[in-house]
């Protein structure tokens, strides 16, 4: 090929190598892409960052004192990680739609599940990394936050506990990504959010307070508040039970609809 | 090549496309012409796999779309040039086809320079982008991976004369070097300056399909009586199938002579009697768009 090759619209065919199967690997490096290219997917990624720095200071200017430990660290930090994440699982699905990308998105990737599995494992990496930085930023401030305040400095997270909160952020995660796939609209899908992590808590222990059968029935059917024991520590079996019960009637249920919604909708 | 059998597609109990069979062959450009609301988009869809057919099938190069290993090398797509994370730059959104389709970066200054987008206007985000910056950049995508064949769905539209010219320079010169290209559009003007060949829909159903050549030179009868009624029984009687015109005159196929002897049979007065021009093909679609004055549809296939 000379150094003067001007490039053509006509198939060439052969430069550009074999065509062989697009690896999931790569669906999920170009999905991690996309949820930083743009300046909204990088604000919402980068307020995980700032909000849960501005929690860590906060801490350490009003928490008195003996409060001043790492699991209060990790927590103050790690709370924006659990409210943002969802919506990055979230958007990231919703927008193929609401900003009718998928018409392109899915003619390069037509098998809808190994797109939908890509911004899966995309949203994961996201919330790994997150949590990382949330755990790194709490013993930060646990250190400089003691120092400051002149007690010593007490690190009282087990790594089986933080391991439960990781799992209580995947959780929540999976909201994201399960009212994704089944409302496919990021207005609708925010919305239904919030009812469901700010309403919905509030709702259920009203009721719980006022009918004896749903504070009996509460820990098998009101998801936040498994999760709650997963963010606190898990102590019984009963409490991976709740969690079980719950995540399979919220999140497996109406995700496998919404996958079959994903597959089976008209894209345009 | 593109293969289509016997594709439908029902919402409802609302046929939208009827049964249309064509093939788009390489080394032409297939014209996909029809007014709006004919069932274009929505075939489009269908050859690709973003609506799943009633009925029917679409192939390409023998394969079905979705079984492809990786579409985008071997059928670039552009149904909606609009239809782009509007806060994604121009740039990224060929970069991002590049990775998924696993080419050369150097393929995304390739593609820029190809449809003449500047590096400037590479940097900036599509929502800013005019409709016929749009166009350019679906083409640019639509060709990342060096595909055989190209699907484009109205992508004149939005395009200045001069913008027209260059896409089918740009279809012609991809064409010649062998590639399949299917192409829609609304207006027959843009059809006839970039296709090779033609296959008209109107209502979901295929009215013609030919090469531009031989549809715009086949020839036909158009007759007009002051008596639209009792013209259509006599020719309805002599069992010649016509069309009727926007203005009120009829359209056949069949030769002068026949028409003139059954307006004769029937004692018609004629106001005109002549050989359809080649605005025959344009007649067939104003016919299409005036869907109010319709008669029978007329299958013809000049293969
Ligand atoms: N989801 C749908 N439900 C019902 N009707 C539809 C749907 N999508 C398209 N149609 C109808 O199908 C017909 C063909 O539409 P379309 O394929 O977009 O035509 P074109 O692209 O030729 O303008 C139109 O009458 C349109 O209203
Ligand atoms: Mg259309």
């Amino acid at each position: 090929m000379s150094a003067m090759t001007t490039t053509t619209a006509g198939p060439t065919r052969a430069r550009l190598g074999e065509i062989a199967p697009i690896p999931l690997s790569r669906v999920v490096r170009v999905e991690l892409r996309k949820m930083f290219d743009t300046r909204a997917g990088f604000w919402l990624i980068a307020s995980i960052a700032i909000t849960g720095l501005t929690a860590t200071i906060a801490t350490i200017a009003f928490a008195p004192d003996q409060d001043l430990t790492y699991y209060n660290f990790a927590k103050a930090v790690g709370y924006p990680v659990t409210v943002i994440l969802p919506m990055v699982a979230l958007l990231a699905i919703t927008s193929e739609w609401s900003q009718r990308s998928g018409l392109t998105t899915f003619t390069y990737v037509p098998d809808r599940r190994r797109v939908i599995l890509a911004k899966t494992w995309s949203s994961v990496i996201v919330a790994i990394a997150s949590m990382l930085f949330a755990f790194a930023a709490g013993a930060v401030g646990n250190v400089a936050g003691s120092t400051i305040a002149g007690t010593s400095t007490v690190w009282d997270l087990s790594a089986g506990h933080a391991t439960t909160i990781v799992l209580g952020n995947l959780v929540s995660l999976s909201i994201g990504t399960m009212l994704g796939m089944v409302l496919r609209s990021s207005a609708g899908g925010l919305v239904m959010y919030f009812v469901l992590v700010l309403l919905v808590p509030n709702l259920t222990s009203l009721l719980a307070t006022s009918q004896d059968w749903f504070a009996h029935a509460q820990p098998w059917v009101d998801l936040p508040f498994a999760q709650t024991s997963l963010f606190e520590g898990m102590h019984t079996g009963a409490q991976w039970a709740h969690v079980a019960t719950t995540v399979g009637l919220w999140i497996v249920l109406p995700g496998i609809y919404g996958l079959r919604r994903v597959i089976r909708s008209e894209v345009k | 090549m593109i293969t289509i059998e016997a594709l439908s597609k029902a919402y409802g109990g609302n046929t939208v496309v009827q049964d249309i069979s064509f093939t788009a062959r390489s080394g032409r450009v297939t014209g996909f012409l029809g007014p709006n609301g004919a069932g274009k988009s929505t075939s489009m869809r269908m050859m690709v796999g973003l609506t799943a057919p009633t009925r029917g099938t679409a192939t390409i190069n023998g394969r079905r779309f979705a079984d492809l290993p990786n579409p985008g090398r071997e059928v670039g797509v552009m149904l909606d040039a609009s239809a782009q994370h509007a806060g994604r730059t121009g740039g990224e959104i060929l970069t991002i086809a590049q990775r998924v389709m696993g080419v050369p970066s150097s393929r995304v200054a390739e593609l820029l320079d190809l449809v003449s987008l500047t590096g400037d206007e590479a940097d900036r985000r599509v929502g800013n982008y005019s409709l016929g910056m749009r166009q350019r950049l679906g083409i640019a995508a639509a060709l990342v991976g060096d595909p055989g064949v190209l699907i484009l769905d109205e992508p004149a539209n939005g395009l200045d004369p001069a913008g027209i010219r260059w896409m089918r320079d740009l279809l012609r010169d991809y064409a010649d070097h062998g590639g399949t290209v299917l192409l829609s559009s609304h207006l027959l003007g843009e059809i006839e300056i970039i296709a090779d060949d033609i296959v008209m829909i109107g209502q979901g159903r295929i009215v013609c399909q030919g090469s531009k050549a031989e549809l715009l030179q086949a020839a036909g009868t158009v007759v007009r009586s002051p008596d639209v009624a009792a013209l259509r029984e006599a020719m309805g009687t002599a069992g010649i199938q016509v069309t009727v015109l926007p203005d009120g005159s009829l359209r056949t196929d069949t030769d002068i002579a026949d028409v003139g002897r059954a307006a004769y049979d029937g004692g018609v007065l004629l106001t005109e009697l002549r050989t359809a021009d080649s605005g025959g093909l344009e007649d067939m679609f104003l016919e299409l768009t005036a869907d109010t004055q319709r008669d029978t549809h007329t299958e013809r296939s000049v293969a």
